[in-house]
């Protein structure tokens, strides 16, 4: 039971980092039902400024994760003027943004590849001082609770602007349905471009914190092993939907620590993944999803 | 001619390699055709792969014969996999079908059979020029006649849309199975003839990445006609040894060219080439055009 318990800590902590990395896929879907493949790429580009910001500029942790947040929300404008802003314009199809987000993700790749080489980084060492703390059978490490703390006051903030200000109800409102929102007087680019500046913003965040979870996990490249499990988040948890993202992350990061503890390591993915094609077989909507017809 | 023969023997492996790619294109096409977007042909061409190897390299067996229980070993597959995936459409079904290919790359890094992480290696040389171009023209063919056909206009009716081409009589079940089925087993082909001249096969040419490529191989081209998916599969193949000067700003440049040909170039780089030789017919062209992906 100890183990079980402890485990679980673990599982939310790596869980949370899912989760807001998700977040970012889920908000682009729910206003453009488009999947933005960039996104893991913005989770490398955060990760690797903090660095430089940790290392090369001896910031502070807070610092490097405001610094990072504030980069990986321009390049998320930026995503959105280069990539998908003309397509939108042009009426292409959702194949046509899916194609050019991969191609903007290797454009971000070469040109991480460029500044700060292909070798994995690792922030120096103490950046969140090892301290731990017990209660009970569980041991919570001061890193494991930076970054929970971060998701969740991320997620309560986001929670308030999509709920309380009128950006965030411009933001429903088009993710509910575009052309009436436009109609209704809301700016479609701009809310569009806001969304990929918040989606941007978390993504390179989580980047930070997989930074800070995993020794050497700082590279160009870290983004494909992200970039596949929170598109398995989002499915899980329903798509479109923050509430949904959030536990698909939780049950995704418990789940793989689960499997490792209990069942086989080496199958950890296949697990996850064989769970992510029965829930699209069995439950297209997502373990929240509302019941509706899974067109894309 | 000795300057060209020269010229072959440089590139010789970079020729085979865009047959292959020609022929991974195809395999993506032919599901586009009736209007599903599955990812899972990078996997399907592993299985392929392994399937051809390990029977001519642990069973001694003769090439062709190797290549077809590969191919329909990745046809039984696609089958299995695409009578779940019925029910989901568009983005739903690329990404249940690129949790597909992560399963493979998994079960492949964990069973002794196909080695591991290492994959195999050391595989016959047994592939050259005549078997891939062989095989790519004869699925050229039967692409060219397969867009005349009964099943290809079904398949058109299908993508175009479904409700109206079921209430017309037409089997969706049986032609999307059928699309799947024709997908497994020219990616599967095209698997096992490429490990017989790369000599081997791992993993990660399940991942996420390789069925990526190919996606990008057909749109490049265009997937208005199979002619596009051929052409976009040997460019991309191609361009990138002949960009090589650019050294490490070569990525930066093949993402350039997907975003741009994308956005300015929707029905892909054959589109206005056909319409500059054929007018009519391209602009006729025009209305079959994927919209709804």
């Amino acid at each position: 039971m100890a183990v079980f318990l402890q485990q679980l800590v673990n599982g939310i902590s790596l869980g949370s980092v899912y989760a807001l990395f998700a977040l970012g896929f889920t908000l682009v879907f729910g206003v453009l039902e488009i999947i933005n493949l960039a996104h893991p790429a913005v989770l490398a580009v955060g990760a690797l400024l903090a660095y430089t910001l940790l290392v090369d500029a001896k910031a502070g942790l807070a610092l490097a994760v405001a610094g990072a947040c504030a980069g990986g929300g321009l390049l998320g404008l930026l995503l959105d003027a280069v990539a998908f802003r003309p397509l939108r314009l042009r009426g292409a199809s959702r194949l046509s943004s899916l194609i050019t987000s991969i191609g903007i993700a290797l454009i971000l790749v070469n040109l991480a590849q460029i500044v700060w080489g292909t070798e994995p980084l690792s922030y120096p060492p103490g950046t969140v001082p090892l301290r731990f703390f017990t209660a009970g059978p569980v041991t919570v490490s001061l890193l494991q609770g930076v970054v929970l703390a971060t998701v969740i006051a991320l997620m309560i903030g986001l929670r308030l602007l999509l709920v309380r200000t009128r950006l965030g109800l411009a933001i429903r409102a088009v993710a509910e349905n575009p052309q009436t929102a436009s109609l209704l007087g809301m700016p479609f680019d701009r809310v569009v471009a806001f969304t990929f500046f918040l989606s941007s913003a978390l993504g390179a965040v989580a980047g930070v914190l997989v930074g800070m979870l995993f020794q050497g996990s700082v590279s160009p490249f870290m983004g494909n092993t992200y970039g596949l499990k929170g598109l398995a988040a989002i499915i899980l948890g329903g798509m479109g939907d923050i509430t949904g993202a959030v536990l698909g992350g939780l049950v995704m990061g418990i789940g793989e620590v689960m499997i490792v503890q209990y069942l086989n390591s080496s199958y950890r993915d296949a697990v996850a993944f064989g769970l992510l094609f029965l829930v699209l077989v069995l439950r297209p909507t997502g373990l929240l999803g509302q019941q509706r017809s899974r067109e894309a | 001619m000795g300057a060209i023969s020269d010229l072959y023997a440089a590139y010789s492996t970079l020729v085979l390699f865009a047959g292959v790619a020609a022929l991974l294109a195809l395999s993506i096409y032919v599901t586009l055709m009736a209007g599903q977007l599955s990812l899972g042909n990078a996997a399907l061409a592993t299985i392929g792969g392994y399937t051809a190897a390990i029977l001519t390299k642990t069973y001694h067996a003769a090439l062709w014969p190797a290549l077809f229980a590969g191919a329909l070993l990745a046809t039984a597959v696609a089958i299995l996999i695409g009578i779940p995936c019925l029910r989901l459409r568009g983005i739903y079904l690329a990404i249940a079908t690129l949790a597909f290919g992560e399963v493979v790359r998994v079960a492949a890094l964990n069973m002794t059979i196909t080695g591991g992480a290492l994959g195999l290696v050391g595989i016959a040389p047994l592939v050259s020029f005549p078997h891939i171009y062989g095989a790519l023209a004869v699925a050229a063919f039967f692409f060219y006649r397969l867009e005349r056909s009964r099943t290809g206009r079904a398949f058109a009716a299908i993508r175009e849309d479904e409700a109206a081409a079921q209430a017309m009589g037409i089997r969706v079940t049986t032609y999307k199975v059928l699309a799947f089925a024709i997908a497994g087993f020219i990616a599967g082909l095209a698997g096992g003839l490429s490990v017989h001249f790369t000599y081997l096969i791992n993993p990660a040419q399940a991942s996420f990445g390789e069925a990526v490529t190919i996606l990008t191989y057909a749109v490049f081209g265009g997937t208005g006609t199979f002619a596009g998916p051929i052409l976009g599969g040997m460019v991309l193949t191609v361009l990138p040894e002949a960009l090589r000067f650019l050294k490490e700003y070569r990525l930066l440049l093949d993402g350039a060219i997907l975003v741009l040909v994308t956005t300015y170039l929707p029905n892909g780089v054959l589109d206005p080439l056909l319409r500059r030789l054929r007018p009519r017919e391209a602009l006729a062209g025009g209305t079959r055009r994927h919209r709804r992906a």
